[in-house]
């Protein structure tokens, strides 16, 4: 059969009702079109003319950084920009000149506003000036007519009440990079985004939503109307676990000095301080630091802009030997009571390694050694153990890599081995550099923070990563993320090892012929080591600090933890290039720090208990 | 199989062809304008659309010759390949402005998306010929269709192109409801659905719009999208009568309009050609699809039917919800306007479906 009308009946007719909807539909749309381009035409027409709509962003409030007990560090607060919409403006240059005039900018700075206003949609706003005086603002609103396209727009800019306070953590924020836009759907050029420390890792947490708002402009770019509007949503507060007491009473006890103090709560990682001075003031770098301003924090032959707490590398000097007194416990290299004599120095070939007293120790055991820091008691059993062995103890103490605390570019120290001599130096590994290793100098290199970071793995037996922020709160604070401790892992070394090193310690605080006593507090027993590392090599020579230039001086360390029986609080402190040693200059900054910390303990706890009364 | 006798020459479905031409035409001419320069008139897309214009008019000639009723045994085939294409973008696709659609085959790149529309809708032929126009379509029949659309919307959606997925989903319903689903249950649907959708769309706040669009889009800036709507409005309805003029569209030339030879291109075209144009434009496309239709009435058998119709449904669901979304009626959503926007995997598909429109065409009165 001749088959063209095979399809059945009710499938035609349900294809006979699809034409009809179709048809409607199609027509639906001319009657769509009807009403844009003939009914609307006009309005619209006039509208695309002089294209009057313009999309001006209602910037998000950047979120607040607290401490841990909710005080702020960082807020925001009004600015008022002028901003420019090159579109509005009749004679661009004309109106860049004059709006220059107003706001006393130079050439230069004229020049820098017509080249970012240069291959961008001339709807577009820039910004041409931040956070103005009151009487610039009153300047442009007054001569509106003679400044086309320039408005002024509130905006929020970065405020840090601190100033210098914990500003290397803080970081700062600043206009974004043009890379900055192209890697980013959120950032438009102008914008302003964290550029260093919290401000950068959290700057998505912090920047929040932004909103804005369609307005039907007149000739001069002034707002007619508004079509619509998206409300900006604020970004999240930080809840930090920095005390900020704790963390001024630790600028304090630096004071001038170069240096840097980390606190950390050992039983969780909490960043209790984190002092690196010099500091800055991140307020100088709101909406674009001044070039003066900036050239002064470059060329400070202190280097303020060096956040020394994480990424300052230092030798660590004898604050290493409780590392290495850790593992030559546990390695049976030596026992509790092993005595090894000290004569004022050793020889090992042909080379005489030297004490730091010159006449000598005489017999000693660990503790003994831990306590007068006695460098041929190390040297011996570093010896012993050989280089890599101690290098795989002191990274199960943190050292040799970043701690992986949550901000930007951390540096990880060196902890050297034959392997790592061989790929960075491609030599082998001779056996009289074991030594200077034994006591934390040589290659040997770690941060303040790793240090705190090690030694409050020794005080609990445990190392928890280092934690800068507990949470992160919306705008009425209710907890939007929380971020737990993390156990790193728990230190693979005897207890009875661990209590032992620890013992030496605290001898090295309480016992009269210890080298950290000025540390001691009065009701709690402080348990730490001091360290004095030198940074260049004085061959037989002994020179007082005083007599030597400021970069050739030794660098001063204290580590410390408190109560050595339960401990609540460790810390690393390093005076770079300082006029003493360890246990003269850094073990009396810890010793304040720790009693800071008790004395907040039990003022909190008094007005705790108050309140319960 | 792959006779090629007289009386198909003789049957060539010359009325589909030439609409088909004068489409794919205007969209050269569009995207021209959309990507003009003065320094340099033909842009690189234009001279890559016109290339893959050709390439679509070979596949159109290779889907019209071979006999359709092979979809018979191979139905299945061409479903499986098109699925393991998109399992080959998720692994191994390239990216661009967020999303991972394309695949990189040397000097050209395909977006497999495309494909799978031709590839669902003959899968769904294949499944559905048998029962199509008999008994009311049972739950029990629903099952396999749905199966169907669960792969290739799963890894579309993972890309992420929403879009497209909605546009898949209504694929399989309008086949299904061609096949037979029960009219009654489906026009209650249509009828509350249909007009309500764009009715609550512009009673909704604009904050609340916005919601809907980084909901249906996350990638775009909600507000953003807005602006674009707005442009693209304030382009369409500026062309009024007449329109600008070619060439003359100052919204388009001004860079206010966004993805003005994708997404947008239909503001460009209304621009300049007014409503005269648009209503011209609007004919081409409904005779297309009206005459898509009439090719599934007539076709030879179930099978022809249902692609002939499920094809053409694809067509017109675009054309609708492109225009819909451009002239402020729906949410952006990122489906482009057939034959018009740029895009040759998009081009290469829809000449390939016209093919096998013309292929059921053609084989009405043979045996």
């Amino acid at each position: 059969m001749f088959g063209s009308h095979e399809v059945p009946t009710e499938l035609r007719r349900r294809l006979a009702i699809a034409s009809a909807a179709v048809s409607v539909t199609i027509l639906l749309l001319v009657l769509r079109m009807w009403s844009l381009q003939i009914l609307q035409g006009e309005e619209l027409s006039i509208l695309s003319e002089n294209n009057r709509i313009r999309l001006r962003r209602i910037a998000a409030t950047r979120g607040r950084v607290v401490d841990r007990h909710g005080r702020v560090l960082v807020e925001s607060e009004a600015s008022y920009d002028a901003v420019l919409v090159p579109e509005d403006a009749i004679d661009l240059e004309n109106t860049v000149e004059t709006l220059a005039h107003f706001l006393r900018q130079s050439a230069a700075e004229t020049s820098a506003v017509l080249e970012r206003a240069a291959g961008r949609p001339r709807f577009q706003e820039i910004v041409v000036k931040r956070d103005l005086e009151w009487e610039e603002v009153v300047a442009i609103e007054t001569h509106q007519t003679e400044l086309p396209g320039v408005s002024v727009n509130v905006t929020p800019k970065r405020y840090y009440p601190e100033g210098e306070t914990l500003a290397h953590v803080l970081g700062y924020v600043g206009e974004v990079t043009r890379e900055d836009v192209e890697n980013s759907d959120y950032y438009r050029s102008g914008d302003l985004i964290g550029k260093s420390g919290l401000e950068e890792v959290f700057d998505e947490q912090l920047r929040g939503i932004n909103g804005g708002r369609h307005v039907e402009v007149d000739a001069l770019g002034r707002e007619l109307r508004v079509l619509d509007k998206v409300e900006a949503s604020a970004g999240q507060t930080l809840v930090l676990s920095v005390d900020l007491d704790l963390q001024r009473a630790a600028e304090d006890a630096l004071g001038d000095r170069v240096g840097a103090v980390v606190a950390l709560d050992p039983n969780n990682g909490d960043v209790l301080a984190m002092v690196s001075r010099p500091s800055f003031d991140p307020n100088l770098f709101n909406g674009g630091i001044r070039k003066s301003d900036w050239k002064d924090l470059i060329e400070h032959p202190r280097k303020p802009m060096t956040q020394r707490a994480y990424r300052g590398q230092y030798p660590p000097g004898s604050t290493f030997k409780f590392i290495v007194a850790a593992a030559a416990l546990q390695e049976g290299v030596i026992n509790p009571f092993t005595g090894i004599h000290c004569g004022g120095s050793y020889r090992m070939g042909k080379r005489d390694f030297r004490c730091w007293r010159a006449g000598g120790h005489g017999r000693m055991n660990v503790v003994q050694a831990l306590a007068q820091s006695c460098d041929v008691f190390f040297y011996q059993i570093g010896q012993k153990l050989g280089v890599d062995v101690v290098a795989r103890y002191a990274r199960s103490f943190g050292l040799g890599a970043p701690t992986g605390i949550a901000i930007g570019n951390e540096k990880g120290g060196v902890i050297p081995d034959r392997a790592w001599k061989l790929e960075n130096m491609k030599e082998p590994w001779y056996p009289g550099e074991t030594l200077p290793v034994a006591i934390g100098q040589g290659y040997v290199t770690a941060t303040p923070l790793q240090m705190a970071h090690a030694v409050a793995g020794l005080a609990v037996g445990r190392l928890y990563r280092p934690r800068l922020v507990l949470s992160t709160e919306d705008v009425e604070g209710k907890a939007i993320t929380s971020l737990p401790a993390e156990l790193v892992g728990g230190l693979e070394i005897k207890p009875a090892v661990l209590e032992e090193v620890r013992q030496g310690m605290v001898q090295v605080v309480n016992h009269p012929g210890g080298t950290g006593r000025s540390a001691a507090l009065e009701g709690v027993v402080v348990a730490g080591k001091t360290g004095t590392s030198q940074v260049v090599a004085l061959g037989r020579k002994r020179i007082k600090a005083q007599d030597l230039p400021w970069q050739h001086r030794d660098h001063a360390w204290f580590v410390a933890f408190a109560p050595a029986e339960a401990p609540e609080v460790a810390l690393a402190v390093l005076l770079e290039h300082a006029d003493g040693g360890g246990g003269k200059v850094a073990a009396p900054v810890a010793g304040a720090v720790m009693n800071e910390y008790f004395r907040l303990k039990q003022s909190r706890g008094a007005v705790v208990s108050h309140v319960q009364d | 199989m792959f006779r090629i006798d007289r009386r198909l020459i003789a049957n060539v479905e010359w009325p589909l062809l030439i609409v088909t031409v004068l489409l794919v035409a205007c969209g050269l001419m569009t995207i021209l304008s959309a990507t003009y320069q003065e320094s340099q008139p033909f842009s690189s897309f234009f001279i890559k659309q016109a290339i893959w214009a050709g390439a679509g008019f070979a596949g159109l000639m290779l889907a019209m010759f071979f006999d359709y009723r092979l979809l018979h045994r191979y139905g299945y085939v061409v479903y499986l390949a098109a699925v393991f294409s998109l399992l080959l973008v998720h692994v191994a696709g390239t990216q661009a402005g967020g999303a991972q659609r394309w695949l990189g085959l040397g000097p050209v790149s395909l977006q497999p998306s495309e494909f799978m529309k031709i590839a669902l809708v003959v899968v769904l032929a294949t499944n559905l010929h048998r029962w199509a126009g008999g008994a009311r379509l049972g739950l029990g029949r629903l099952i396999a269709p749905i199966v169907l659309f669960a792969p290739p919307a799963f890894f579309i959606l993972r890309q992420p192109d929403l879009g497209t997925v909605i546009l898949l989903g209504l694929v399989v319903f309008s086949v299904l409801l061609v096949a037979g689903l029960s009219l009654r249950v489906v026009l209650i649907a249509a009828l509350v659905v249909g007009p309500a959708l764009p009715f609550a769309w512009q009673q909704m706040k604009p904050y609340q719009q916005a919601r809907v669009t980084s909901f249906l889009n996350p990638q775009a800036d909600p507000l953003g999208a807005g602006y674009h709507v707005l442009q693209s409005k304030i382009a369409i309805g500026s062309g009024m009568l007449h329109g600008k003029g070619y060439l003359q569209g100052t919204q388009n030339s001004l860079h206010f309009l966004p993805e003005q030879h994708t997404d947008f291109v239909f503001s460009v075209f209304a621009e300049e050609w007014g409503f005269i144009g648009a209503v011209m434009l609007l004919a081409l496309y409904a005779a297309l699809i009206l005459r898509g239709l009439v090719i599934a009435t007539k076709a030879k058998d179930n099978l022809g039917a249902l692609l002939a119709a499920g094809l053409t449904a694809t067509v017109f669901w675009q054309v609708l919800i492109n225009i819909a979304m451009t002239s402020g009626s729906l949410p952006v959503v990122g489906i482009t306007l057939p034959f018009l926007s740029y895009g040759g995997s998009s081009l290469l598909a829809l000449l390939t479906s016209i093919g096998l429109v013309m292929n059921v065409s053609m084989r009405r009165h043979t045996y």
